[in-house]
């Protein structure tokens, strides 16, 4: 009976744990990465788009980062098509405040609602809990600029800078790392945040049609919210990898060093340069270290075993996708 | 048959309110508070049904109160005034609608010291001056011929001697006395009554 305590939301295992709430968090770990960061002047949020194909009618402008009011927009890391349910449902609420108040929710407020929501979710039987982490950027007259992050399990937090999604972990001890605080800028914030999802996204390049990025500003007691178009997505990154090839130069050792007549090899990365491996061997990517998922650390107790993980056996979407084009439609012919 | 007067300067509101309780033809009192402090910086001017009056500012100002136990931070007067007109406005469509008018004066950091003009049909205005019942009829021109944004305290308070004066004049109604307070940056005062025998014309 190793699914007695993961089959209902509403029921605590005998650690006294929810399963369905931390399989939709894991569930959260294996969505795009989005980062948000914040400045002293804005605020910027980047997301990491996965859907792309060339075959894809570009029928979204934005597909991760959603505007909810005036003066708030968020990004979502998850199921798709829970998080709609969500951003509906946040547009919803600051929609109802503004009518009974006429003014914009403040931030805090907006979140906590949702996250009622949220928290319902996990207690009331027979529903599972929403797999979507959001990230929150947003101003109000109380607190100024603000940047929250919320999970499945309805709690919630301000961050100065924080991520959430795949590699969120790594993402955040860099954040942690780099942001200066009180002497970032918005342009600071924009390239921290390129320079981040670098180096956490799988892709091993980064290109503008991967990545959303929107920022939050003020001028002339009005807030703006702008998602970036593709064109200066597409110059951030060329900055971005100016300054890493400038980077690369000057960690060369100097040549006065340079014993005579012994020249080292110059690295160059090329794009296409990733062994090509048939999908099952992906599959086998050895996962994150099994401490990290606290549930398949469950020790066994009365005969209880440990919860499922789906992160070592589960497929990846586009090695999945890659593994269905590989396959020669004749050899169905009857 | 009530009224209530309210003037906005720089940086201070006054409101005046009549103290008389009447039924049909018999009046009741000459020393009823009329005006509901619903927060530091918030204070409500209402004439209207009398049981009505009180229920309703009672209710906006626990609504209030709860806001900012909730939020740890209070509503703002623009967005208190909203909140009040919203649920005068579902209260006029429900089947026990509240029959009450009333001036509302804030004060935020914000947004200056702030006056509100509010009927029992739910229509908000924001003005510099501004009055209910019979006696505004009088008064609203004297105010218009004496208002300037920058008026000092005192001169405000003559402004509305000076209306009160006319209401005890010209309306056959008696009106004897007019409890005054002002709101600033430093809360909600009190100042003298207009008492009509202290105003020898």
């Amino acid at each position: 009976m190793a699914r007695r305590y993961d089959t209902r939301t509403t029921i605590f295992s005998p650690e006294g744990r929810l399963y369905q709430v931390e399989y939709a968090m894991e569930a959260i770990g294996h969505a795009g990465t989005c980062l948000g960061i914040l400045a002293s002047d804005g605020i910027v949020l980047a997301a990491e788009r996965r859907n792309t194909n060339k075959l894809l009618d570009e029928v979204f402008f934005s597909e991760k980062i959603y505007q909810l009011n005036a003066d708030m927009v968020c990004s979502v890391a998850g199921i798709t098509s829970d998080a709609n349910v969500l951003t509906n449902e946040l547009r919803l609420i600051s929609q109802r405040y503004l009518l009974q108040y006429g003014e914009s929710i403040p931030c805090e407020q907006l979140v906590s609602w949702l996250c009622d929501v949220k928290q319902a979710y996990t207690q009331y039987g027979g529903k599972r809990p929403f797999g979507v982490s959001l990230l929150y950027a947003g101003w109000d007259h109380q607190y100024g600029f603000q940047l929250y992050q919320s999970d499945p399990s309805g709690n919630y937090g301000g961050w100065k800078a924080t991520c959430i999604g795949n590699n969120s972990a790594a993402a955040v001890s860099m954040l942690k790392q780099e942001y200066k605080e009180g002497e970032t800028k918005i342009d600071d914030a924009l390239a921290l945040a390129i320079r981040v999802m670098s180096k956490t996204m799988d892709a091993t390049k980064l290109t503008p049609d991967k990545l959303e990025l929107a920022t939050l500003t003020r001028h002339d007691n009005k807030t703006y919210i702008k998602v970036l178009p593709v064109a200066q997505v597409k110059a951030l990154i060329a900055d971005h990898e100016k300054k890493e090839a400038a980077e690369a130069a000057k960690s060369k050792p100097s040549p006065a060093y340079t014993p005579k007549g012994v020249e080292y090899p110059t690295y160059t990365e090329s794009p296409g340069s990733k062994p090509a491996v048939y999908p099952s061997a992906a599959y086998s990517e050895a996962p994150a270290s099994e401490s990290e998922y606290p549930y398949n650390n469950i020790p066994e107790k009365n005969g209880v075993s440990k919860g499922i993980s789906f992160n070592s056996d589960f497929p990846k979407f586009d090695d999945f996708v890659q593994h269905v084009e590989n396959i020669k439609f004749d050899q169905f012919k009857i | 048959m009530e009224c209530v007067l309210g003037i906005s300067c720089n940086d201070f509101v006054i409101l005046a309110s009549d103290m008389t309780n009447a039924h049909s033809i018999l009046v009741n009192k000459q020393d009823e508070d009329k005006m509901f402090k619903l927060s530091d910086r918030l204070l409500m001017a209402v004439t209207g049904e009398s049981g009505d009056t009180t229920q309703f500012a009672e209710y906006i100002e626990k609504n209030i109160q709860l806001y900012k136990m909730r939020n740890g931070y209070e509503l703002s007067p623009p967005a208190a005034a909203n909140f009040t007109r919203r649920n005068l406005a579902d209260s006029l469509r429900s089947r026990s609608p509240y029959m009450v008018n009333f001036l509302l004066a804030g004060y935020s950091e914000r947004t200056g010291p702030e006056l509100y003009w509010m009927d029992y049909l739910a229509s908000m205005i924001k003005t510099p001056f501004a009055t209910h019942g019979y006696g505004g009829m009088f008064s609203i021109a004297i105010m218009d011929r004496y208002y300037r944004p920058d008026l000092t305290e005192e001169e405000a308070y003559d402004i509305l001697k000076k209306c009160v004066a006319e209401i005890q004049k010209r309306l056959i109604i008696n009106l004897p006395n007019f409890q005054v307070k002002v709101l600033d940056k430093n809360g909600i005062r009190a100042l003298n009554v207009i008492k009509s025998q202290n105003l020898t014309a």
